[in-house]
């Protein structure tokens, strides 16, 4: 079993850590050089597409693929009878092998229900359409309000109620939270607000498809090469689903366009094997953009129900949410989590969030960036700044006087330990952007958001070569800069330059599982296997230079990259650089390594506040963000242009969702605008400069004190923009997202 | 003896309860105990679970210690973006 080291957190002093060093793959990415999903090529290569679902529920009557089979070019074509179940009761494989392929019934417009792998493109599209699928339609329901109804069309009929085991229903999961006595609270209160909010569905937008290369020969041996954010989790589950053995599929991940929480989950890799499998050649699969929203999953869309009451002084005496979340057409976890995160940033004596999963016929959901929070924080921060409102506060002192600290209770169970809620709000008190003025048609908004972020499964290796400079092979997918923050590590604990570092993402024969880059983990854990492996190379570095000297190891001591002798035989002996102990390595025991496996848990959950100005323009509904500020707990940061990166980006996003992305579906049941003409996400052009302040509270169970940086800040901005929204056109908006029409809507309502 | 907190949907493995008593000195051992007493449970941990330390959440670390006096919350698995 390995050393294990202590996770606590040190106060060291940094020479490399806290730089802005140069990206390792920046060269790559902006010359084109840098290999994404679909640029991998294999000898005799075929093209993969999949014929979809034009119906929103039907029942697949039969498959006719004969006249595909007969043409051509066509090597093979697949439908759930080329996937068998082998997923032995395991309801959670079952669902994502019936969301890869149909089964005996289609549940939403763009569901896969039959594939071909052919010579060329033109091929397999011809092929495609020669595939007859006879299909009855069924109700549909793709709202979550009436999805609940008792009279609305069932989606997995396998789904009973809980006190009926005889009816089927679409409410797949109902989850509460809290504590106190609610009732009690709300008549403590002098001031009730109750409200109600809806949030429309939207996909992570990540600008590279989903794209792979899978190759399976007849020995059941495999390889996938893949864009992903966690190829060792797509190997576990594409083997699951194929029956093959893990050890026999390498899965390589390649450079990644962006995922978000999208690329967590496998949806054509399994298909792409199961086809190459079929016909023994390799076959590249790449979505088109209507696939990808058709297809792939989006988040939630939203309904809820918001009650707060306070005391005249501003406290809360109370709080409630119903919060009902639709899952697409296979259960989730995303209304539980928004349950969880909805109260997250306060101190309730009184609380109860209720979250229910609910199943539509829509495309199964994923995750997306601190999955669910943004919806049940545009609710609660919303209501935060009627109650402000009501009791003459500011909205940034009722929070204030509100906001969890250290020894609370949260509203999803366990105590606070230390935590940065406080400092963000009083950033932000004090920030120059709450002092600027506004003009005509101009609002301001601030809000706050909460994540948890986790850590996981992690193993890394590092490599010393006889010139001193250093490999480190890591198995968390480089999303946002990692690579670098690894090299910085490694620098630091080695005590050498930064660019002798050269750091790798790995593939699954390279290394031990690592979960999924999700949860804002790359950082935090990798970064602390990347620690603890350098220790270890560290010890072994103090032994070559011990056998060198014959002098006992506990003699040796190792500062600033190199070995110096101690005690009363080493007081004359010159230190022993890093470059000079691994150029002799060969005849002081051969390589020179270090290596780590971690279970890295105790992330740290981590706050955001921000604060946005915009301008609406009361004749076209249009709203302008004017100035955007961003303030995060973000624990220690690496490389603090990665961190503000992720803070600006992840505004980005939130602004988008905010104001213009919504998934449309028609009477139908099929998607109206899968495709970025109609879906519009912001470009630079409709953003400012976002501001960034970075607080670096340290994760007390982290040596660096590093948390998670990348998903908190999506948590504010649908709120934030709501108020301030609202302020500029004096009419509270509680429906995202507030697109022109809506805003105009609400103003036409209101005179 | 740990009072242990059960969160959300996992009350419905446990008989409907808010918390139970266990004597565990490690997540191990809770999880153990928690399938002894509890048969659903184990469908419940197959899916995946998470313990609440005193204000630390641990999905995956079951040498986790657990203090005497710890305040425990068991919950199911998070997921991230």
């Amino acid at each position: 079993m390995a050393e294990a080291f202590d996770t606590s957190y040190t106060d060291q002093e940094f020479t490399v850590i806290g730089n802005r060093t140069l990206r390792p793959d920046g060269v790559d990415k902006v010359t084109g050089r840098a290999r994404y999903g679909a640029d991998a090529t294999a000898p005799g290569q075929l093209v993969g597409l999949i014929l979809r679902s034009p119906h929103a529920h039907a029942k697949i009557k039969k498959i006719d693929t004969s006249k595909a089979e007969k043409l051509p070019g066509v090597k093979a074509v697949l439908t759930s009878a080329d996937l068998p179940d082998l997923t032995n009761g395991n309801r959670g494989n079952y669902d994502i092998l019936e969301n890869c392929m149909a089964r005996d019934r289609a549940l939403y417009d763009g569901h896969a229900v039959a594939a071909v792998a052919a010579t060329d493109m033109e091929t397999a599209k011809q092929a495609l359409k020669l595939i007859k699928v006879s299909y009855k339609k069924l109700p549909h329901v793709t709202d979550v309000d009436a999805a609940m109804q008792d009279s609305a069309p069932i989606v997995q009929p396998h789904i009973k109620k809980a006190d009926d085991q005889t009816q089927s229903t679409n409410i797949a999961n109902v989850s509460t939270f809290g504590h106190g006595d609610v009732e009690a609270g709300f008549a403590a209160a002098d001031y009730i607000v109750e409200e109600s909010f809806k949030t429309e569905q939207t996909h992570q937008g990540y600008i590279e498809p989903h794209a792979c290369l899978a190759s399976v020969g007849p020995d059941g041996q495999g390889e996938l090469w893949v864009t992903t954010q966690g190829h060792f989790t797509f190997r576990s589950v594409c083997s699951d689903l194929l029956g093959m053995d893990i050890a026999k599929l390498k899965v390589t991940s390649s450079e990644i366009g962006g995922g978000f929480g999208g690329k967590t989950h496998v949806w054509i890799e399994p298909v792409a094997l199961a086809l190459s499998r079929k016909c023994n050649r390799p076959v590249k699969m790449t979505m088109t953009r209507d696939e990808v929203f058709r297809a792939t999953g989006p988040t939630a869309s939203t309904s809820m129900d918001i009650k707060v009451g306070a005391t005249k002084d501003g406290r809360i005496t109370a709080a409630t949410a119903h919060i009902r979340y639709q899952d697409g057409a296979f259960p989730g976890i995303w209304g539980m989590l928004g349950a969880m995160t909805a109260f997250a940033c306060y101190d309730l004596e009184n609380c109860q969030s209720v979250g229910y999963d609910v199943l539509v016929n829509r495309p199964k959901v994923a995750a997306y960036r601190a999955p669910s929070a943004p919806m049940a924080a545009f609710g609660v921060e919303s209501c935060m700044d009627l109650m402000a409102e009501k009791v003459g506060m500011s909205p940034v002192d009722f929070r204030l006087k509100n906001a969890a600290q250290e020894g609370t209770r949260a509203s999803y169970g366990p105590t606070y330990g230390p935590i940065g809620i406080g400092a963000t709000l009083r950033a932000v008190k004090n920030h120059p952007h709450m002092r600027a003025r506004l003009g005509k048609n101009q609002g301001r908004g601030m809000a706050c958001g909460f994540w948890f972020n986790f850590g996981g499964q992690t193993c890394v290796d590092m490599n010393i070569g006889t010139d001193g400079t250093v490999n480190l092979t890591v198995g968390t997918v480089d999303v946002g800069g990692a690579r670098a923050s690894m090299g910085m590590i490694a620098a630091e604990e080695l005590g050498i330059p930064y660019e002798d570092v050269k750091v790798t993402v790995g593939d699954t024969t390279s290394l031990g599982h690592n979960d999924t880059t999700e949860g804002s983990r790359g950082t935090f854990s990798s970064g602390m296997a990347t620690i603890f492996a350098a220790r270890n190379a560290v010890e072994e570095l103090k032994a070559r230079a011990a056998q060198t000297w014959d002098i006992d190891i506990g003699d040796v001591a190792w500062e600033d990259g190199q070995a110096i002798a101690k005690g009363v035989k080493g007081s004359n002996l010159p230190p022993l650089s890093l470059k000079e102990l691994a150029k002799a390595s060969p005849r002081t025991g051969g390589p020179i390594a270090g290596h780590n496996e971690v279970v890295a848990d105790g992330a740290g959950v981590s706050f955001a506040s921000h604060i946005c100005d915009v301008e609406v323009d009361p004749e076209t509904g249009a709203t302008k963000i004017l100035r955007y500020t961003v303030v995060q707990d973000a624990g220690k940061a690496i490389h603090p242009d990665y961190v503000e990166g992720q803070m600006q980006g992840a505004a980005a996003q939130g602004i988008g969702w905010a104001l213009n992305e919504e998934y449309i579906y028609g009477d139908d049941g099929t998607l109206q605008n899968a495709g970025f003409l109609d879906y519009r996400i912001p470009v630079c052009s409709d953003l400012p400069m976002i501001d960034t302040k970075i607080l670096e509270i340290p994760n007390p169970n982290h040596p660096y004190g590093i948390r998670g940086v990348g998903e908190t800040s999506i948590v504010p901005p649908l709120a934030a923009i709501a108020s301030a929204v609202s302020n500029a056109v004096g009419v509270r908006m509680t429906h995202t997202p507030m697109s022109p029409p809506r805003i105009l809507k609400a103003i036409n309502e209101a005179k | 003896m740990l009072e242990v907190q059960v969160s959300g949907t996992l009350r419905d493995a446990v008989g409907g309860a808010a918390s139970i008593q266990v004597e565990a000195a490690t997540i191990r051992e809770l999880m153990n105990i928690l399938v002894d007493r509890y048969p659903a449970m184990q469908y419940r941990i197959d899916e995946g679970v998470a313990v609440s330390i005193n204000g630390n959440i641990f999905r995956d670390k079951w040498s986790e210690p657990i203090p005497a006096d710890a305040e425990v919350f068991l919950m199911p698995r998070l997921a991230g973006g």
